[in-house]
């Protein structure tokens, strides 16, 4: 099964991606698990890993690193917001 | 209560008219409105700043922000927009309104909204000069503002 995965932002320009479909390891079982899988495809995605305060949403609703992950999520990773 | 994400500008007269339109019980309207401004990057004037969002989540969040208001105070009418896309310094970025019975509560209303909008919406700006351009950064003093509200639950 597959999860939807979103970058905003300054990652986003980073990372070159905005949007991607990834098969989901049955291992990978929470935000935090799945931030060290996508930065073990090394230079830029460590930023996945060493950028300070990045924030993630799990379906549209903001997420901590201990969120569960399934198949199927739209899992999105961004810098702070600053809008207004 | 009614929020829209949107590229165009917005005219705050038109909303008032809107919102007051038929109605007789409405007693006090508290609007914010934010800008561009130009000299963000301190030595040098920004041309024109670059506003990015997450389409679905944004409108979700704005929408939990302002039931968590209607929650907590009496309103009776609420009104969130916020541009996206290119804006130029002097431009209006965002617009809250807030209709109550009394001062009081659209006041805080609308502050309350503006709080939380700046640091759970999923808004990015981007500040772009002719020589450079970078994110903006998230600041703590927009994230202790938030803190007088959890304050004054307890």
């Amino acid at each position: 099964m597959h999860i939807h995965l979103l970058y905003f932002a300054g990652l986003r320009e980073m990372l070159g991606v905005a949007t991607e479909t990834l098969e989901l390891p049955a291992e990978i079982e929470t935000v935090a698990a799945l931030r060290e899988l996508l930065a073990a495809r090394g230079a830029p995605w460590t930023a996945l890993v060493t950028t300070k305060n990045l924030r993630a949403a799990v379906n549209q609703e903001m997420a901590g690193q201990d969120a569960r992950v399934h198949a199927g999520d739209e899992v999105a990773f961004f810098p702070p917001v600053t809008g207004g | 209560m009614s929020v829209t994400i949107q590229a165009a500008d917005f005219d705050c007269g038109q909303e008032i008219a809107a919102m007051t339109k038929g109605r007789d019980d409405i007693g006090a309207l508290a609007s914010f409105i934010g800008l561009v401004r130009a000299d963000t990057l301190g030595t040098e004037n920004i041309d024109s700043m670059q506003l990015e969002h997450y389409p679905g989540m944004t409108e979700k969040a704005l929408a939990e922000i302002v039931a968590a208001a209607e929650k907590r105070w009496m309103l009776q009418s609420v009104r969130v927009i916020h541009r996206v896309g290119k804006l130029l310094p002097g431009e209006q970025i965002v617009l809250v309104l807030v209709a109550a019975s009394h001062r009081g509560a659209a006041f805080a209303a609308c502050e309350f909204i503006m709080d939380f909008l700046k640091t759970r919406a999923p808004f990015w700006k981007k500040e772009v000069s002719e020589h450079h351009e970078q994110w903006v950064e998230a600041r703590d003093k927009d994230e202790m503002a938030l803190q007088r509200w959890q304050d004054a639950e307890k």
